[in-house]
């Protein structure tokens, strides 16, 4: 089955998606969509560096986003308004990663594929990095859950009990370097803040409890992903873009079931 | 000035300060601040805004890092944390009963013994972000009985309460050391009400002004200096009897 492209590209959506979901709760309650965006844009440059001197992708990506990371993780300890400085680092990023990748000499490189992903060209290898990163990101978040829930309520009340708010912090900052590495392939770089964002928003306005909320985020990542394969397939379209168009028409309609329920319909 | 001395060297202390000195950016927080709990006693922190209360308190649980001094705790100690907000993203759901299991999974019947202590046992299955702020207050004082805290620290707990409400509040907190025998460390600037719930009273203003039992401090020239004497006749009025001994214990 692996030999099947469609299907090999149907699992490192599903992996990349389920992943996202789960972290995208944190994203979106610890408001960090910028602290992702900047994380995600940073990916471009990890491509040309890669492209250079001829890493895997995932490790460029991964590096560089792991340095960004870390980077924005160290200024917002500050206690300074990082709104400024993140919208600096994203876009210069961004920007940086687009020229070099302009650069490097001999190669004409498909940017798009970058940008905005290129799931249906995943190797058998990239699955498996995938899925183990994936898996990675799941298992931290599994074993830290309630650490990481209480820092995210309130630093003190962390503090309080023993846990340590900025560990944590950082905890998730790395996590969120990994989805990135993981990411860019399926979704590209410009997009996988909303693969993080749209589903845990859509699942906000069904969920009880954080778990209910998370584990709903990443049904819904499921979903978009399997569905947004077999539409972008059928329409001819680029999948990732599909993918995040499921995604938020899941949100549209969602938000419109809770709405209707509000007013008792 | 009449300054009592912190409780006695013999009475072992559950969580002492010493030499505290905080500073954000140039600006002086805390000066040089010393105290010490001892179990079983309710102790408040009193003084004007700005005076370092709040800070004082995110030392003792190890939020802030000071620049001098040094944060004791007796091994295994456990604090009960009150804050005096806690903001809940409205993205995030959170059911109270969900709330209580943080930091720790606690059993229901546990639970729900936790908010009858507190008085709020009809809310277990509401949302944090639906309860008024009465409610939400005992929550939290529910959510911090649950870990079985040696120390309860409660920051401005009754700030948004009605002063009727915020009495009762107090007279719950003394239950609760009576309950559970848990020492109890209170920052408020309800002085009248507070006062008269206090085992001892520490006046804050960067640094401890004065220091003792409630009717000492509310005599203490530097005590009157930031609060005038208005409130030495509203702590009159509030006074009652405290069927305990432990500032008798405490000063000598």
């Amino acid at each position: 089955m692996l030999d099947d492209f469609m299907f090999r590209a149907g699992l490192a959506a599903l992996g990349v998606a389920m992943a996202a979901g789960v972290l995208g709760c944190f994203v979106v309650w610890r408001r960090m969509a910028y602290f992702g965006d900047a994380t995600a844009h940073a990916a471009v440059l990890g491509v040309a560096m890669a492209l250079m001197f001829g890493w895997s992708i995932f490790a460029g990506v991964g590096l560089v986003a792991l340095t960004m990371a870390v980077l924005i993780y160290g200024l917002t300890g500050r206690g300074q308004s990082v709104d400024t400085i993140l919208g600096v680092l994203s876009h210069g990023a961004l920007a940086t990663g687009l020229v070099a990748v302009t650069l490097i000499p001999g190669q004409r490189i498909d940017l798009d594929a970058y940008l905005f992903g290129d799931v249906l060209t995943v190797t058998r290898m990239d699955v498996a990095i995938i899925w183990g990163g994936a898996a990675l990101v799941m298992g931290v978040l599994w074993a830290h859950w309630t650490a990481l829930l209480t820092a995210t309520l309130n630093p003190d009340l962390a503090s309080a009990s023993g846990i340590n708010p900025r560990r944590e912090h950082l905890i998730l900052t790395l996590l969120l370097a990994a989805v990135v590495a993981v990411a860019i392939k399926v979704v590209g770089a410009l997009l996988i803040t909303a693969l993080l964002i749209i589903p845990a928003a859509a699942a906000r306005g069904f969920a009880r409890t954080p778990e209910q909320m998370a584990g709903l985020a990443a049904a819904l990542g499921a979903i978009s992903a399997v569905s947004g394969l077999r539409v972008a397939v059928m329409l001819d379209t680029p999948v990732g873009p599909t993918i995040v168009c499921v995604a938020a028409g899941l949100f549209g309609v969602g938000t419109g079931v809770v709405k209707l329920r509000s007013v008792g319909v | 000035m009449p300054v009592l001395p912190a409780s006695g060297a013999a009475m072992t202390a559950l969580l002492s300060a010493a030499g505290i000195t905080l500073r954000h950016g140039q600006n002086a927080v805390l000066e040089n601040v010393s105290l010490e709990i001892t179990a079983g006693e309710i102790v408040t922190i009193v003084g004007p805004n700005g005076s370092g209360k709040s800070s004082l308190l995110r030392v003792l649980i190890g939020a802030l890092t000071p620049q001098a001094g040094t944060v004791t705790r007796k091994a295994g100690l456990k604090i009960g944390y009150v804050p005096q907000k806690l903001h809940i993203d409205p993205t995030m759901p959170m059911t109270v009963r969900r709330f209580l299991d943080l930091p720790k999974r606690v059993d229901t019947d546990a639970a729900m013994q936790a908010l009858m202590t507190a008085g709020v046992p009809e809310t277990a299955n509401r949302q944090m972000t639906q309860l008024s702020g009465g409610q939400f207050q005992r929550v939290l004082l529910a959510r911090a009985l649950l870990g079985k805290p040696d120390v309860l620290m409660l920051d401005e707990a009754t700030q948004g309460l009605d002063q009727p409400g915020s009495a009762q509040f107090y007279r719950q907190i003394e239950e609760v050391r009576r309950d559970l025998g848990c020492a109890i460390l209170m920052v408020s600037h309800e002085l009248h009400v507070v006062m008269s719930a206090s085992d001892r009273v520490i006046c804050l203003n960067g640094h401890v002004c004065c220091e003792g039992t409630p009717d000492v401090v509310s005599a203490a020239p530097a005590y009157r200096e930031l609060f005038g004497t208005g409130t030495g006749g509203a702590l009159a009025l509030y006074r009652h009897e405290h069927d305990h001994h432990h500032h008798h214990e405490d000063a000598q």
